[in-house]
């Protein structure tokens, strides 16, 4: 039994909205593996819930004609990562969220409440972070779009308005095509644990796989937010593949991150992983680009 | 105040009256007495209440019964054969004795129902990562994965034959 006032389960997109606007101290309710258990914490005890609980309208993974990635945020990560489309045009991210929790987690944790919930260490923030992923929000003042870097407020605070809810989740074809990436996820254990540091890297190289034309740089848990570093992808532009980009990279990076000293980990320990990850994920993505290190 | 719900629990047709609060693990064992589904960590950690919704293996505990309505539950006494015989997955964990407490079994064999329903071979390796949200304090898991392994490897054979295999 949850501590919880009432719920109601809305019947689509608008109802949600309505009955959110009715009901301001309502939270949003979606696979249930975060709020849940922050009720049982006692956090969000006694809360009335609005459920978007397997709305169909959010539930769906489709192509715009113009070659854009829309990703319904009420689809759990097993589906994200077993989706055609996923994995076709953006498998990195398929195996990103396939690191979150476990099997029985990805079956109901959804990756639009892995965004809304404002984790810095969100499995899927990194790399939807390198895909410069735009989520799409609907309010009771119709529909706007914020790029998901600008979305992130704070630890655990997104910029939701009012009543408004996530409704999806866009990748732009120039976000994905030529783009090879690799996450690395740090944790004290296999599974069942959250990231002490997580690590997304996006790289396209030149025609002749020789340099990097652009490099994307995500970290999770290396700030109050997850964040981008766009010194050290601007140190990257056409470098040639060899190990001083890896170290180039390595040390940008750390001198833009800003990680904290937890139970988890020390923020020496987290630079250092910054340092670490970031030489392994950019020499994995470098490889499933075609590029050959040092060559 | 009570909402009705209708799901369909290991085969059959259910229609009761549920507290909102209520999670699956709430309704399933003290409303409907399936046991089998055990109450652990109730944070979604331990997976000792997992089911298959619509086939796919949640932990109960974190799955409220309100969202269940419209959908088939299934838990280890649905696979309870016609004339009360063991499911060949039961069958494999009792001979590779991969029970002992026995309180994580029957989440352990749901996942595995769930596994061999995709027809799909899996290395020990995948298997490892497959059971991860399963904690089992007596067994060091190794008769586990013994066990799933052979279970989805004849599950395959037998779908490579073309022929009908386990409780499904």
């Amino acid at each position: 039994m949850y501590d919880l006032e009432r719920i109601y389960r809305a019947k689509g997109v608008a109802d949600a909205i309505a009955a959110l606007e009715r009901d301001p101290r309502a939270v949003v309710i979606c696979g249930g593996s975060d709020v849940l258990i922050r009720i049982r914490e006692g956090k969000l005890a006694g809360r009335p819930l609005v459920s978007i609980h397997g709305l169909p309208e959010l539930s769906e993974i489709r192509l715009e004609p113009d070659g854009t990635l829309v990703i319904g945020p009420a689809v759990p990560f097993a589906q994200v990562t077993g989706h055609p489309l996923i994995q076709r045009l953006v498998p990195a991210l398929g195996e990103a969220v396939d690191q979150a929790g476990g099997p029985q987690l990805r079956n109901v944790g959804t990756i639009g409440g892995n965004v809304c919930n404002g984790a810095t260490s969100a499995d899927s923030a990194p790399t939807l972070l390198t895909l410069n992923a735009v989520v799409e929000l609907t309010g009771p003042q119709g529909v706007r779009r914020a790029p998901l870097a600008e979305f992130y407020l704070g630890p655990g605070r997104v910029d939701l308005h009012p009543a408004e809810l996530c409704t999806a989740i866009r990748i732009a074809r120039a976000d994905y095509e030529g783009f090879f990436g690799h996450y690395i996820k740090y944790a004290q254990r296999n599974a069942m644990d959250i990231a002490t540091l997580g690590c997304a890297v996006h790289v396209k190289l030149n025609p002749e796989k020789t340099a990097v034309e652009a490099l994307r740089l995500a970290f999770g848990v290396a700030a109050p937010t997850p964040i981008r570093c766009h010194g050290a992808e601007a140190q990257a532009a056409d470098h040639r593949l060899d190990g001083v980009l890896l170290d180039l990279v390595g040390n940008a990076a750390a001198a833009e991150v800003n990680p904290r000293t937890s139970w988890r980990a020390s923020r020496e320990f987290r630079l250092q992983l910054v340092r670490e990850l970031s030489r392994r994920a950019l020499a994995e993505a470098v490889r499933r680009a075609g590029g050959v290190l040092d060559a | 105040m009570l909402e009705i719900i209708r799901m369909q629990v290991n085969g059959k047709p259910v229609e009761l009256a549920v507290d909102p609060r209520e999670s699956l693990l709430d309704t399933l064992r003290d409303r409907l007495g399936l046991t089998s589904v055990k109450r652990g960590c109730e944070v979604g950690e331990c997976g000792a209440c997992t089911v298959l919704v619509d086939g796919h293996a949640v932990d109960s505990c974190i799955y409220l019964t309100l969202w269940a309505d419209g959908r088939r539950v299934l838990t280890t006494e649905g696979l309870l054969g016609p004339n009360g015989e063991l499911s060949p997955i039961q069958q494999a964990f009792i001979e590779e004795a991969a029970v002992q407490c026995g309180f994580c079994t029957p989440g352990l064999i749901m996942t595995a129902v769930e596994l061999v329903g995709t027809g799909r071979r899996y290395t020990r390796q995948e298997l490892r990562k497959l059971i991860s949200g399963h904690l089992c304090r007596c067994t060091g898991y190794q008769n586990i994965l013994n066990a799933m392994e052979r279970i989805v490897e004849e599950a395959y054979q037998a779908a490579q034959r073309g022929e009908p295999w386990g409780p499904l």
